[in-house]
């Protein structure tokens, strides 16, 4: 008999007072996989992520986690949780290494094993030499990695981390997406709220794209790709603005005209700029590129996802 | 320091409620490691407990000489004997609250470490408890050495001392509980202004310079249903005497202040933390 997912939501609804933050949601996360949930600012990400993590009761609807009702079995859940979340909550008053052993103290770790995590996890997030060290000194992508050692330090069979690289530096990011893709690898179960969309791509098995409370789209990366947008896309500007769409209309399989620039999507880009060209057109810039989720977005809500 | 690892291990067992000793050792124990975060936290230690033993000097000792004696339960004694136990109750009450009201809030509030907190095992209750035990510790640390200043000065004898210690204690626990279940309320630092004028007013007048029974019957009646007033009768009781049985009513009305105090503080974490 196969196992029950560790994640299931069905019809989930978080309102606030008469803000409906999420609004019937159905998700469920296999064990081992790592799974996204995608979408701009106030699409409900974080509410359904507070949700999962048993900090907020479910306004209605359906939600076991492991098996159990967060709202009746919030202590054990919690205790096989680990939660990384959206604002940084390091404890100031304490060490970098304090912090993860006054963590686990919290999950009911003895001293000798919550130090002995600490120096093991401090390792695995690269700020062993950082131990003794203040947390206000460090920056923005250490935080984090240190908010990431945090949340394993209960040996967690679900980590939660509600938009881990917002804020970060390239360099960063790729520090951090190389250690989640590590944990991944150990069968640890992610799930990650983002609005980039490479991350998506990087990092998830599956996803769902959320756009005001509600998913809109759900599969891996490359399926919502080939299902909501085309092998490839060209990016035109023009001098004169994007009032040019209208002469563009039947190249490739579909335009978007943006503020700043058209979209054309086609299944062969180097054709549909062959076929502008020939039209008399001359775009000040062009760029042919592989169609990415930013596209399915863009399709599923006529919206951009980073402003 | 030893008083509270004596109390982390006493504590891990299980109590009543679902509550988990262990988890609310864990909360005790993160203040313990904040302890070693700089000398800042030990200046502010320090600074409270000069505070009640200046008054004690200043109004007890000097202004004392003037008074000569006050009568307390129909005997007359040094007014210096008379300040004492109201200052260690003021004492007391001051290191209990300042803990629960200022860094309860700032932590609530500014440095989110509730949320943190409350991402784990850990239940609103049990934060409220491990914070009223360390402001217990707080509070205890400068009642000891209160009283050992009271019993050089011969303000009190040793037996006095080890009768009002354990009421420290309990004036501790309640007003610990009560300025926690305020400081959720607490909008921002605008209101701590509030509070301290409100424990400036407790502080002049429960009895603590001048007995109740000096104020006109208005003001009497009002003080005694004041908690400093209590926590003042209580201590200076078992300090100087006379032992009754009214020193019941008093610690009764301290223990309802901290359960209700406890309640309402860990209802509130839970209600605006988690939602």
């Amino acid at each position: 008999m196969a196992e029950e997912p560790l994640i299931v939501a069905r019809g989930l609804v978080k309102r606030f007072g008469e803000f409906t933050a999420v609004d019937g949601i159905d998700v469920s996360v296999e064990r081992g996989e790592a799974f996204g949930f995608l979408g701009p600012n106030g699409a409900g990400k974080s509410s359904t992520m507070r949700m999962i993590s048993c900090v907020s009761p479910p306004t209605a609807g359906e939600l076991r986690i492991l098996g159990m009702d967060p709202v009746r079995d919030g202590v054990a859940i919690r205790g096989r949780l680990g939660v990384c979340p959206q604002l940084g909550n390091l404890d100031t008053d304490l060490s970098v290494f304090e912090n993860l052993t006054t963590y686990a103290r919290y999950f009911g770790l003895s001293r000798a094993e919550a130090r002995r995590r600490a120096t093991e996890l401090l390792e695995f997030v690269q700020l062993a030499d950082r131990a003794k060290g203040k947390v206000e000194p460090l920056s923005g992508g250490m935080k984090q990695r240190l908010t990431i050692a945090r949340a394993l330090v209960n040996d967690p069979e679900i980590v939660l981390l509600d938009e881990p690289t917002t804020g970060l530096d390239p360099q960063a990011r790729h520090l951090l997406w190389e250690r989640l893709y590590q944990l991944k690898r150990q069968g640890v179960t992610l799930v990650l709220t983002t609005h980039y969309m490479d991350e998506a791509e990087q990092l998830c098995d599956r996803l769902v794209v959320m756009d005001g409370g509600r998913i809109v789209a759900e599969g891996s990366p490359r399926e919502l790709i080939d299902r909501y947008s085309t092998p490839e896309v060209v990016e035109l500007r023009f001098a004169g603005g994007a009032e040019v769409a209208v002469k563009l209309d039947g190249v490739g399989e579909r335009v978007d005209a943006l503020p700043d620039r058209v979209l054309v999507y086609a299944r062969d880009g180097d054709a549909a700029v062959a076929e502008v060209h020939r039209r008399g057109l001359s775009p000040s810039s062009v760029l042919v590129r592989r169609s990415t989720l930013e596209d399915v977005f863009l399709h599923l809500t006529g919206r951009t996802l980073v402003d | 320091m030893m008083t509270v690892m004596a109390a982390g291990r006493a504590l891990r067992r299980n109590l009543p409620g679902g509550v988990s000793a262990g988890r609310v050792g864990a909360v005790l124990n993160r203040n313990v490691g904040a302890l070693r975060s700089g000398p800042a936290y030990w200046l502010v230690l320090l600074s409270g407990f000069f505070e009640p033993l200046l008054y004690l000097l200043s109004i007890g000792v000097g202004v004392g000489a003037l008074v000569g004696t006050v009568p307390v339960g129909g005997r007359p004694v040094d007014y210096a004997v008379f300040v004492a136990p109201a200052m260690l109750a003021v004492s007391a009450m001051s290191g209990a609250l300042a803990e629960t009201t200022f860094n309860v809030f700032f932590k609530f509030k500014y440095a989110k470490t509730y949320d943190a907190v409350l991402a784990t095992p850990v239940r609103p209750v049990e934060i409220a408890l491990g914070e009223l035990m360390w402001a217990l510790v707080r509070c205890l640390f400068y009642t000891v050495l209160f009283l050992v200043v009271m019993v050089v000065l011969g303000l009190t004898s040793v037996g006095g001392a080890l009768a009002a210690f354990p009421a420290t204690a309990l004036v501790g626990v309640a007003f610990g509980a009560t300025g926690m279940a305020i400081s959720t309320f607490l909008r921002g630092w605008q209101d701590f202004d509030l509070l301290t004028t409100g424990q400036f007013t407790l502080f002049l007048f429960s009895g603590t310079f001048s007995p109740v029974q000096d104020y006109p019957v208005v003001f009497e009646v009002i003080v005694t249903l004041t908690p400093l007033y209590h926590a003042v009768e209580l201590v200076r009781g078992l300090a100087v005497g006379p032992v009754g049985w009214t020193l019941l009513v008093h610690a009764a009305y301290l223990v309802v202040m901290a359960v209700a105090g406890l309640w309402v503080a860990a209802r509130r974490i839970g209600k605006l933390l988690l939602v």
